[in-house]
């Protein structure tokens, strides 16, 4: 077996996870669009929001300090406790719940029957108030997320993943590097799409979910509740967000690139289509493999690297060319 | 009482047709076009300039193309920092090749080939609409910013991958370079900034501008009374395209005078004039005046209350100004989607009224 080859398959494993974090942000933005036609590009800056504010809770910073000190003159900076990791992420869920309901109630109510590219981009205006607000709550400096779910075990692992390392060693006789990070994402992300679809098929509140997808009107006539839907929505988009930002936050730190991962969704998304759930997944999938094997085979020796800032976009602008609605997105079909 | 159209009778057609038939209208557009052009080139000093003049003219020039392809040809566009780099890159390219000619025709040049590769990447637009074609002009985006980054023929071989303005002039004076005088680069941008505005005002009345209304209310309906949708997107990219290409050569050689394209044209500045034109108003001239002054004015004006008058941290203000910003655009989203634009067109129909409104 040609090294290449070996190099290649390592490449493509290691595409695979990134593709699954990906998929992870899409998916937020897929369940708000099933659900309410939005598309949400404030997708990312909410797992920058998620992840900034547990953070903060587990330092026990506290929130608007730097604002209240230029404020008051006061010399305020954190409350002095530790909270633990489990109860952190309780609180913080809480916090995006409110969240979405602040959205639907400030926003969106306002917004009912507009054109969606109006709804587009005033999830623009409120990604831009989201990103200032996180960063005038627990200030914009780079913050390292380190979760122990159980005090001192549990945590989130980090580094190479020694097992298969050593595996592929026997095998190729090269060792494979995996991140053990990514490996978990990848676990949690199967989970929390297996829970997703669970919750969308056997509750009472994942069913008005999936009638509100499919026909405002009708569910509306049945008696389902909108507003009441859309906020539940939206907090389900937090709770990605959150896991999302966990991950992407373990992986490179909590900081304001975290909310640029929502540009790496939207070539995911269109590949996929925006209402589809399993799109969402082979949608990452795809882009993950294929931006990481396009700069190992082309992108870095020819063209002089980090072609993976634009080969997302442009696969899925060739792609959409011959399939305009992606892979699984229902049919476009226009009528005058 | 001060806005009225009473006794002014239009003879012709032509006088009934012009941009401003009302004649209060056009005598206070003739005084602004006067005092812009005699009076503000004598008092204005460097600050004025840098700070919000020459921002504010070349953003408006952006913001004037990004409105022809949102507000009137529909096609939502995010790529308009990289069509920004192409201007700025190719106005670099043809002033350091062909020293001897007139800066005004670098300008115009650039603006161009701008119009080139906006109708190379606005071809997808025939298939792709909506999300998917604002997605899709990503591509462009982070495309063009990773070729000027990565291939060194663009930025000349220089070391630091920096591009930098060498001195030219026009009629004599200089407008590039340390040296230029404030009331030279302002008038240079000035005289951009008024003819991308009539021949863009000019267009949208015609039959090209019908057209590119006609697609953007429904392209498929427009299609079918005899639009060519093809000739009329991909017209709008290009005319599009020229204005922000000219934006981004001024933006590069007369304001910044250096560039490093990851910084100046980034996603940023795509989203920059993009908002400029929704706060401004979709579909309006006047709208991408209004929305490129309040944004640039924004934060100049948020700098000065709040570093200067109350001694807050830079950062913090910087931060403020995100949350105006964002909340300013959902707000003008909920109150008034149709920008500033509409504000004054309110405010002159109340004026035409008073004292008497009923």
């Amino acid at each position: 077996m040609s090294e290449q080859f070996v190099f290649a398959l390592e490449v493509t494993l290691n595409g695979l996870m990134a593709g699954v974090l990906y998929a992870l942000v899409a998916l937020g933005f897929v369940l708000i669009y099933k659900a309410s036609g939005i598309f949400n590009f404030a997708q990312g800056v909410m797992a920058l929001f998620a992840a900034m504010t547990l953070v903060g809770i587990m330092d026990g910073q506290v929130p608007f300090s730097h604002l209240i000190n230029a404020i008051f003159g006061t010399d305020l900076h954190y409350f002095g406790w530790n909270v633990p990791a489990l109860l952190a992420i309780a609180l913080t869920v809480c916090v995006m719940v409110l969240l979405a309901w602040c959205v639907q109630r400030f926003v969106f109510r306002h917004l009912v029957g507009q054109e969606p590219i109006i709804l587009f981009m005033a999830t623009i205006g409120l990604a831009y108030f989201l990103e200032g607000v996180a960063d005038l709550m627990w200030g914009s400096e780079i913050k390292t997320l380190n979760i122990c779910l159980f005090g001192e075990s549990g945590c989130l692992p980090q580094g190479i993943n020694e097992t298969i390392d050593a595996v592929t060693y026997e095998w190729f006789g090269y060792g494979f590097f995996i991140d053990n990070l990514d490996i978990t994402a990848t676990i949690v992300a199967a989970i929390l799409v297996v829970a997703l679809i669970a919750f969308s098929q056997y509750t009472k509140q994942g069913r008005a979910l999936r009638a509100v997808a499919d026909d405002h009107q009708a569910a509306l006539s049945v008696g389902i509740s909108l507003n009441f839907i859309w906020v539940l929505v939206w907090s389900l988009a937090g709770f990605v967000a959150l896991v999302a930002g966990i991950m992407w936050g373990a992986k490179s730190g909590v900081q304001f690139s975290l909310s640029l991962i929502a540009l790496k969704a939207l070539p995911v998304l269109m590949l996929g289509g925006f209402t589809s759930i399993p799109g969402a997944i082979v949608g990452g999938l795809i882009i993950g493999v294929g931006e990481k094997l396009f700069e190992f085979a082309i992108g870095a020796p020819f063209l002089g690297g980090a072609t993976e800032n634009w080969f997302a976009y442009v696969l899925a602008l060739v792609f959409l060319v011959f399939r305009p609605q992606g892979l699984f997105g229902e049919k476009i079909i226009e009528r005058v | 009482m001060f806005y009225r159209e009473a006794g002014d009778f239009h003879t012709t057609y032509t006088s009934d047709s012009q941009t401003f038939p009302i004649k209060f209208d056009r005598y206070r557009y003739y005084v602004v076009l006067a005092f812009a052009f005699l009076v503000v080139p004598f008092i204005i000093n460097d600050y004025w300039a840098n700070a919000i003049m020459l921002p504010f003219l070349i953003y408006a020039i952006a913001a004037i193309g990004l409105n022809i392809l949102t507000g009137y040809c529909g096609q939502v566009s995010l790529g308009t920092g990289g069509f920004m780099a192409v201007g700025a890159y190719a106005c670099y390219k043809l002033m350091t090749a062909f020293p001897e000619v007139s800066m005004f025709v670098h300008v115009l040049l650039a603006g161009g080939v701008t119009a080139l590769v906006g109708v190379l990447f606005g071809l997808p637009s025939l298939r792709i609409k909506g999300f998917y074609l604002a997605v899709a002009t990503l591509a462009a985006q982070f495309f063009l910013l990773w070729l000027f980054n990565k291939v060194p023929w663009f930025y000349n071989y220089s070391a630091s991958g920096q591009i930098n303005a060498p001195e030219r002039t026009v009629f004599g004076f200089e407008v590039t370079g340390p040296n230029a005088a404030a009331s030279t680069t302002y008038l240079f941008c000035l005289v951009f900034c008024v003819i991308s505005a009539l021949v863009a005002r000019n267009l949208t009345r015609g039959t090209v501008g019908r057209s590119w209304m006609a697609i953007r209310d429904m392209d498929i309906a427009a299609e079918i009374i005899g639009v060519n949708p093809l000739r009329a997107k991909l017209s709008a990219f290009a005319v599009s395209s020229f204005f922000v290409g000219v934006s981004g050569a001024l933006f590069f050689s007369i304001y910044l005078g250096a560039v490093e394209v990851g910084e100046a044209f980034s996603i940023q500045k795509s989203f920059l004039v993009l908002f400029m034109v929704i706060i401004g108003g979709l579909g309006s001239i006047f709208g991408s005046f209004a929305g490129a002054a309040f944004l640039v004015l924004l934060p100049v004006a948020l700098k000065v209350l709040g570093v200067d008058l109350l001694g807050w941290p830079t950062d913090i203000v910087a931060h403020f100004q995100l949350v105006i910003v964002g909340a300013l655009i959902i707000f003008f989203l909920i109150v008034e989607p149709h920008g500033l634009a509409q504000l004054w067109r309110l405010a002159k129909e109340k004026l035409r009224l008073w004292p008497f409104p009923h």
